[in-house]
């Protein structure tokens, strides 16, 4: 199955050759919804490069364009009972496929789903030369060459230019129930701690405004029976809340104030005022006036890291770094790619 | 060049019984699970500790000379092969489980931990590691790194890649480069996932942190006989369209059920073309609905028989004669040859239709298992190494299975790496550009070229001299990229 869109394949490829053979530098982007790049350098962007190019629901896979939005992609997927596993932001319905990729963003699922990463199969890209390539493919398994597509998640387009992208897809559950309770913080943290230890069909928990709400998925009767062994005097609600969560779109998330996220060990009680806690504790939005250092240290004592949101690529320790920075010149040697998003060394 | 001060430097730096440079001593390390190939090592390195990696590998940068980093040496596409000149830095002594969290539900384990160990640590907390391949009691889990290796319950729980979530590397530079850790991301590139799968050409993993899982409530086996192998297939397509994500989902075909039998008497039925075996797990409410699921569509495709295994002895009894083929195909021929393409799917009946034209071309029989669910076939090609020419005809048989798989949309190798062996292969999966790229990114963690050189990515002189043999465009537009 394949859908209508605009395949802008070899006007992307040349503009890429053309700034690597003239040596002037481009940032590359989807259609805006996340980051807010200045005018210069020139501006190259993947929207408009849009369809599925193929989908095959037996395969649960799909490929398609690298602008194509997240909305349509969903709404064709839903059409065979399917759905992106990490569920992506869709930031109003703006969110584009390549955008998703490049910034590694997963939705309230992902300790359950996987994330970004984990779904996806192969890409073609642009590198820094100009030279269109093509790694990892439409199959589920495969360890051919190194794994070049996974490190275009969270890069930001400093790599490559994503034109196609392949990715696994999971089936939409019979039933999805989300449940709810008022709750101290420990309390949440303990519960939450519990669920990890239990194979039951759960989904996405969240703890925000003292109501911890956990979301379970399966079958009719699996999730009618896990709601019952859980037995935690929990309400029923619908999907509103984590949808809302998924797309940023929480007014959580439309308060004013600087936003970060915390990627911290799953069942950790992370606690302080002005949170979202989601992922079994393993994420955690937290809005402070807070100096930057404070809140990477404090992020660092409990066991993980902080990065501002929306996320920039971030710093790391510095040999890593020295390593970050080598990859990104075996993928585009005159650094004309995104040259700003590159990652630091803290 | 065999400098021998490289032999004094390293029994300086390591224990007396951590340099092995004794030839009959050498014999073990002389090749991995693909046997075929045999070379012995200059020396064999033996560290117990991350001090004494850093050591040997910061001899080896002095000295020049190249190391080849080997786990359990299970591999099975000649990973581990030694050098005649090199150091065979071999990890099996590192094999601490260095903690378990029960409450993030990780375990910190050292590179030379065998995989099943894991989950025997993790048992007493109701967890478990997911990944289990074959040779799971005996492989390491700095080998798993290194080959991203899968098993049966990939399709629903993934490969090494989606289970490890942290790990420390050391690079022939001397750096150590944590990665990863207890979250689920970390800043930055994913250099993890460059790490994963890259056959110890890039650094040598000292730490590896994986994610454990609860185990599940109810495990249910269902077994499918079909009189037709491409109804087989059909019903693997139709179970994943029924909206079932299987834990296993493995097919056998008529020769290997019958070995299987012959040898462990499993009773599949033997007149069957085809065999499916299906486990479900979950919560007893969600597997119960998931069997029913699974049963109508198995009856749908033309089953003639479906059998349901519900306690641990009927599911082990179900799975005995799957776990059994390799080597009840090593009884019915003196030698085979076990391949490793995967494909997509819907691919499945017409790719085993073409593997049985070219096994009456060659005229040497295959028997087929494989992971149905994730495509991933395991065609074991038969043959008797004592007859002359035979084994260069079962390797010419191999290749062009593998072009088939390409061919038809797939991989050359789903989860046992190219290794030596399928270099040849990897030039017709790839461009010239394509492979550049991959020796970019290795130079970019090894600019002196030492870690396992030879492996994995195939020169541009290697598929040059092999002649046009690529076949992507059988299914893939833009066979021949464009070059700028």
């Amino acid at each position: 199955m394949s859908t209508q869109g605009d395949d802008h394949t070899e006007p992307l490829t040349e503009a890429v050759a053309a700034a690597s053979n003239s040596g002037h530098c481009i940032t590359i982007a989807g259609s805006g919804s996340k980051l807010d790049f200045p005018a210069k350098p020139e501006r190259v962007c993947t929207a408009g490069h849009e369809g599925v190019v193929d989908y095959r629901p037996d395969e649960l896979v799909v490929t398609a364009r690298s602008g194509s939005r997240l909305r349509d992609i969903e709404s064709v997927l839903e059409g065979s009972g399917q759905a992106l596993p990490f569920e992506p932001p869709l930031f109003d319905g703006r969110g584009t496929l390549g955008g998703a990729v490049a910034a590694g963003l997963s939705g309230p699922g992902r300790p359950w789903f996987g994330s970004v990463r984990d779904a996806l199969l192969g890409v073609t890209i642009v590198n820094g030369l100009g030279q269109r390539l093509t790694f990892g493919g439409q199959v589920l398994k495969n360890v051919a060459g190194y794994d070049v597509s996974r490190l275009m998640v969270g890069a930001y387009g400093t790599l490559g230019l994503l034109l196609d992208v392949s990715l696994r897809v999971r089936p939409i559950p019979q039933t999805t129930v989300t449940l709810a309770r008022e709750c101290v913080p420990e309390v949440a943290a303990a519960l939450t701690r519990g669920l990890l230890h239990q194979p039951l069909p759960v989904t996405a928990t969240a703890y925000c405004g003292g109501v911890l709400r956990i979301r379970l998925s399966g079958s009719n009767e699996g999730v009618t029976h896990a709601g019952q062994s859980l037995d935690l005097d929990l309400e029923v609600e619908d999907d509103a809340f984590f949808q809302s969560v998924r797309d940023h779109a929480h007014p959580f998330f439309l308060d004013p104030g600087r936003l970060w996220m915390l990627s911290l060990p799953p069942g950790t009680a992370f606690d302080e005022s002005d949170t979202l806690a989601e992922w079994a504790g393993a994420r955690v939005w937290w809005r402070t006036d807070a100096k930057a250092d404070a809140v990477r240290e404090q992020a660092r004592s409990a066991g993980g890291y902080a990065m501002p949101f929306p996320a920039l690529p971030g710093e790391a320790p510095a040999p890593v770094a020295k390593y970050m920075r080598r990859v990104k010149t075996a993928f585009d040697p005159a650094n004309i790619l995104n040259p700003e998003l590159l990652p630091r060394a803290d | 060049m065999r400098n021998p001060r490289v032999i004094k430097l390293l029994r300086d730096r390591l224990p007396a019984d951590s340099v092995v440079t004794d030839t009959r001593a050498l014999t073990p390390f002389e090749t991995d699970g693909l046997t075929a190939i045999r070379q012995k090592p200059w020396v064999v390195a033996l560290p117990e500790t991350v001090e004494q990696v850093r050591a040997v590998l910061q001899i080896c940068r002095d000295n020049a000379v190249p190391v080849v980093t080997r786990g359990a040496g299970t591999g099975l596409s000649g990973g581990a092969r030694p050098l005649s000149d090199g150091v065979l830095l071999t990890l099996t002594k590192m094999n601490r489980i260095l903690e378990l969290d029960g409450e993030a539900c990780v375990a910190r384990v050292e590179p030379g931990v065998p995989n099943a160990r894991i989950t025997e640590a993790a048992a007493p907390l109701g967890l478990y590691y997911a990944p289990d391949p074959s040779s799971q009691i005996a492989c390491s889990i700095g080998g798993n790194v290194a080959e991203n290796s899968g098993g049966v319950h990939c399709l629903k729980y993934g490969l090494t890649l989606n289970n490890v979530l942290g790990m420390t590397v050391q690079t022939l530079e001397g750096d150590e480069l944590v990665l990863g850790g207890k979250t689920l991301d970390a800043p930055g590139y994913d250099l993890m996932a460059a790490m994963v799968g890259s056959e110890g050409m890039l650094g040598v993993v000292t730490e590896v942190v994986v994610k454990l899982l609860p185990e599940p409530f109810a495990k249910r086996v269902l077994l499918a006989a079909f009189d037709d192998i491409r109804r087989a297939g059909d019903a693997v397509a139709a179970i994943i369209r029924g909206g079932v994500i299987p834990a296993g989902l493995e097919m056998m075909d008529a020769l290997a059920i019958n070995a299987a039998e012959d040898y462990v008497n499993a009773g599949y039925p033997r007149d069957a073309a085809a065999i499916l075996l299906c486990e479900l797990d979950g919560t007893e409410a969600g597997v119960r609905t998931d069997v029913d699921i699974v049963r109508n569509i198995l009856d749908e495709a033309g089953a003639v028989e479906v059998r349901i295994a519900s306690d641990a002895a009927e599911r082990e009894a179900l799975w005995r004669g799957r776990k059994a083929a390799f080597p009840a195909a090593g009884r019915i021929a003196p030698d085979y040859y076990c391949m490793d393409g995967t494909i997509p799917r819907r691919e499945l009946g017409r790719v085993l239709a073409e593997i049985g034209a070219l096994s009456e071309r060659f005229g040497l029989s295959v028997a087929n298992v494989f992971h149905a669910g994730d495509g991933n076939l395991h065609p074991l090609i038969l043959y008797d190494s004592n007859r002359p020419g035979e084994i260069h005809k079962a390797e010419e048989f191999g290749s062009e299975i593998l072009k088939l798989c390409v061919a038809r949309g797939g991989t050359v190798t789903g989860e046992h790496g190219v290794g030596v062996e399928k270099l040849d292969a990897m030039c017709a999966q790839f461009t010239d550009a394509e492979l550049e790229q991959f020796h970019r990114l290795k130079e970019a963690f090894d600019p002196a070229g030492l870690m396992n050189p030879g492996k994995a990515i195939p020169t541009l002189a290697r598929c040059s001299e092999l002649g046009g043999m690529h076949v992507r465009g059988g299914a893939l537009p833009h066979a021949e990229l464009d070059r700028f």
